[in-house]
């Protein structure tokens, strides 16, 4: 079996569609953004999570609420997770000024709540996450070190490797996808814990990959193909690299998707933030890295300089390789 | 070209056993001391540990806390905490307990497995500072409470209404939260019997006790009192060197409950540090949990001279600041052993104090910064759908991979049995721990490590394309493909060496699972497929064309 087997689609054409596309999507998520804000995990903020799970089926998110009224903690977030019957209660009792022996104490008092109101036996304790909020911020600036170092690390990596116009290329397409998952966390409202910093880092990882793999083609093709500009050399390249694309793109989706649909409720927003961040990787390293590079070129020809001066109507190419 | 698939075959099968012996579970025999007394246990030692999150268990990071009092030498506590923490754990008897320094400032401590984690937590935390105190004999402390009331009176504080009271007390957040009924509490005990002293805003509280020294305070004033003995109304005019202390435990008289309130001296006659030992029991006379303590020689001495000093006085056995029982009286000298009468308390309680007793008293109190616990039947139903997750996704690559490439598939698929059977062994000979997101990053790696295959194979379609020979094709076919797949693999280890760095627990997982996936994924790429391509060659007619 082949798919795009001697495909020659004229991808560049549809740039200012991509870009267009990028635009909105961003646009929106930074509205949701804006609005609604970060939804940060106990890891990031700061404060005391208990998960329960109760043997009673008339327990809902009301009946807890109302036992932690009565014992005057308000305020708490509840909801469900996963199973009906299993349910994670938020208590920020530890705000800016005090110390963990808050995280520590809210996890007692709504324990005691509990067993008051509900009684010993209606409910176990299947988790406890209580972190201070100093530590808590001490994770976030690790994570967005983390993000920002790996980034300039890679930035230096393909600098080497390459020339500056494709690192400034394939680095514009990594934010790109930045900029994509964050628009899609927010617009999900999807918890951002470390985890997902992780998947985030991971998408860095492999829409870096993606491009790079097509970067690889075309500077192979510029040395190839003399005569042609630099328009075609590109479009030759996404076409060649197409079928390792989808298909790679393919197979890592599937693993995620699992991921997404079997996995369970712990990994849920890794497995969304992985999923999403394939495709955009994908589109991006298509319809993204190779357009960016097209204009950089015509803007600050290289020695080459096939990009700028050599550039004949795109209609009148046609790919020499098949 | 033979012997060159010989050596090659040999290289296989020797990584392939490597990671075969990695992975078979073997046993050991591991002696932990429980209660003073050696037990010995046989463990199946398994080849990749499980995370706290998949197996369940506690996490705990520690830190010296200084809220109360400077610590004058924090590194030098932390260090000498970490020692008697680690002593602490051996002796409670988890598998494969971790105890260790994180940074300067912190300890984390990590128990896989444990069910209990409340009581892993006191024997952490639990600072186990001993302390033998003389009770006021001399009711220095009655004497003091006019001055104090005045004082308090003087402060603002009366007995009266619920609202003005809790202002004057200012209860922190927290102890709003844990009292929310502070006030209804205040109004019941002005309405309430006999006290020491009609009027006074402390006294009103307070209930002499049988001991000299000993006040008991009605349940429900007990934050109220708690507040109030630490504004400086009571503090200045606290007569020197006596100290108030609260009890370990409600009493009840009748129908009402009190917390005891003791006025002791500040000087202990002797401290927990001068202990050779200490033991749980149950006293066979009132049938409750007592722990048994014995004295070093020269604290016998000490103990020994000092009580003689104080018979007849009565003498408070103070934990971590907490009044434990009802002090008793000296009768004669006391030598070397004695012992802490536990009433309310299980035996597995006093054992947990006997234990944290001979480990000896931790130098600074400990707060903690940090903790994730996890049932284990959380971590059962993760691990349940990590591993079906797992499986789908592998079965759903393998389909696509066979469908697609066809023979050439399957060649990927077996080289992809050999990527997963490598990656399984590198992290059991690390001793690495399998997370969830660890096992995330294996199902994504799987779908990566496809990668590789793809675009050698698509390299091979290329060249053929040309019309190339098939041994010229697939010679090409990986050299071609190298360059991009050094640098996509390259820059993917960047990532994760990052993650690892500054990640924590769950992520350092991931990372590590990531990079060992890469490697893994590179050496059956370029080594593992290639051999199954140059056996095929030689098995065939190298004219015949060549199907991918």
């Amino acid at each position: 079996m082949r798919l795009f087997d001697k495909a020659h689609y004229d991808f560049l054409a549809v740039r200012k569609t991509a870009y267009v596309i990028t635009a909105l999507l961003a646009a929106t998520g930074l509205t949701f953004l804006a609005v609604r804000g970060v939804n940060e995990s106990i890891e990031f903020t700061g404060g005391t999570e208990i998960q329960l799970q109760t043997n009673q089926p008339d327990i809902n998110t009301g009946t807890l609420r109302s036992a932690l009224n009565a014992s005057g903690i308000r305020g708490a977030e509840i909801q469900t997770f996963g199973a009906p019957n299993e349910f994670i209660i938020r208590a920020q009792v530890a705000m800016a000024g005090t110390d963990t022996v808050s995280t520590q104490q809210a996890q007692a008092v709504v324990d005691s709540a509990l067993t008051h109101k509900l009684g010993k036996d209606a409910y176990t304790i299947e988790g406890v996450y209580a972190v201070s909020p100093r530590v808590g911020s001490e994770l976030r600036t690790k994570a967005v070190t983390a993000v920002l170092l790996s980034f300039g690390a890679t930035l230096i990596y393909l600098w080497f490797r390459f020339e500056w116009r494709f690192a400034v290329g394939a680095i514009l397409a990594t934010v790109h996808d930045i900029i994509g998952t964050v628009a899609f966390i927010s617009m999900l409202h999807l918890e951002i814990s470390l985890v997902v910093v992780a998947a985030v880092l991971t998408i860095v990882g492999y829409s870096l990959n993606d491009t790079i793999i097509v970067f690889d083609r075309v500077r192979e093709n510029l040395r190839k193909y003399k005569r042609q500009n630099l328009y075609e050399v590109l479009n030759l390249s996404v076409n060649e690299t197409l079928p390792r694309t989808v298909l790679t793109a393919g197979t890592t989706l599937v693993a995620t998707l699992a991921l997404l649909i079997f996995g369970g409720e712990v990994i849920r927003g890794f497995a969304w933030v992985m999923t999403f961040g394939i495709a955009t990787g994908t589109f991006s390293s298509i319809y993204i890295a190779s357009p960016v590079f097209l204009w950089i070129e015509r803007r600050w020809p290289g020695e080459d300089a096939r990009g700028a001066r050599a550039l004949p109507s795109p209609a009148a190419a046609t790919p020499e390789a098949g | 070209m033979l012997s060159s698939i010989r050596n090659r075959i040999i290289i296989i099968l020797l990584l392939t056993a490597w990671s075969v012996y990695k992975l078979v579970p073997t046993t050991q025999h591991i002696v932990t001391m429980v209660d003073g007394r050696p037990r010995d246990t046989v463990q199946t030692r398994t080849p990749l540990k499980l995370g706290l999150d998949l197996q369940g268990g506690i996490h705990l990071a520690l830190e010296i806390d200084d809220s109360r009092g400077a610590i004058p030498n924090k590194a030098d506590a932390l260090d000498r905490a970490l020692k008697i923490i680690r002593t602490r754990i051996d002796q409670f008897g988890v598998a494969e307990p971790l105890v260790q320094k994180e940074g300067t400032d912190r300890i984390i401590v990590e128990l896989p497995g444990e069910k209990d984690p409340a009581r892993a937590k006191q024997i952490v935390e639990k600072q186990a500072f001993l302390e033998f105190r003389i009770t006021d004999m001399q009711n220095q402390f009655r004497a003091a409470l006019p001055a104090m009331d005045a004082a308090l009176k003087k402060a603002g504080v009366t007995t009266s209404s619920g609202a003005q009271q809790s202002e004057a007390a200012t209860p922190s957040q927290v102890q709003k939260l844990l009292g929310a009924d502070t006030g209804k509490a205040a109004k019941d005990t002005a309405a309430a019997d006999t006290t020491l002293q009609q009027g006074g805003a402390l006294s009103s509280l307070l209930y002499q006790g049988a001991v000299p020294g000993e006040f008991l305070v009605p349940q429900e004033s007990r934050l109220r009192v708690d507040s109030l003995i630490h504004l400086p109304a009571v503090t200045d005019n606290m007569p020197r060197g006596l100290e108030l202390l609260w009890g370990n435990a409600v009493q009840s008289q009748g129908t009402r409950a009190y917390w005891p309130l003791y006025a002791v001296n500040q000087k202990p006659i002797i401290t927990g540090d001068q202990l050779a030992d200490a033991k749980a029991t149950i006293d066979q006379v009132y049938n409750h949990p007592i722990v048994t303590f014995e004295l070093t020689r020269g604290g016998g001495r000490i103990f020994s001279r000092e009580t003689a000093r104080h018979i007849k006085d009565y003498m408070a056995i103070v934990l971590d600041r907490r009044v434990q029982g009802t002090p008793p009286i000296i009768e004669s000298e006391i030598g070397r052993n004695g012992q802490i009468d536990l009433q309310n308390s299980t035996l597995q309680q006093a054992q947990d104090l006997a234990l944290v007793l001979r480990a000896g008293a931790l130098p600074a109190p400990l707060k903690i910064v940090d903790e994730r616990t996890v049932g284990p039947s959380l971590g059962k139903d993760s691990i349940a759908d990590g591993e079906r997750a797992a499986i789908i996704g592998a079965v759903l690559v393998v389909l696509l991979v066979g469908l697609y490439y066809r023979r050439a598939g399957l060649l990927a698929i077996l080289a992809l049995g050999f990527y997963g059977l490598f990656t399984l062994g590198a992290l059991a000979s690390f001793g690495a721990t399998l997370t969830l997101p660890g096992l995330a990053g294996f199902v994504l790696s799987i779908g990566m490590a496809v990668d590789a295959n793809v675009l050698i194979f698509e390299r091979m379609r290329e060249e053929l394309a040309q019309g190339k020979s098939a041994r010229v094709a697939v010679d090409a076919g990986f050299q071609h493909a190298m360059p991009a797949i050094v640098d996509s693999n390259l820059t993917t280890v960047l990532t994760a060496l990052f993650l690892f760095q500054f990640g924590t627990g769950p992520v350092k997982g991931f990372a590590v699972t990531l990079t060992v996936g890469i490697f893994a994924s590179f050496i059956t790429a370029v080594f593992i497929t290639r051999t199954f391509f140059l056996i095929w060659l030689q098995r065939r007619n190298p004219a015949k064309e060549l199907v991918i």
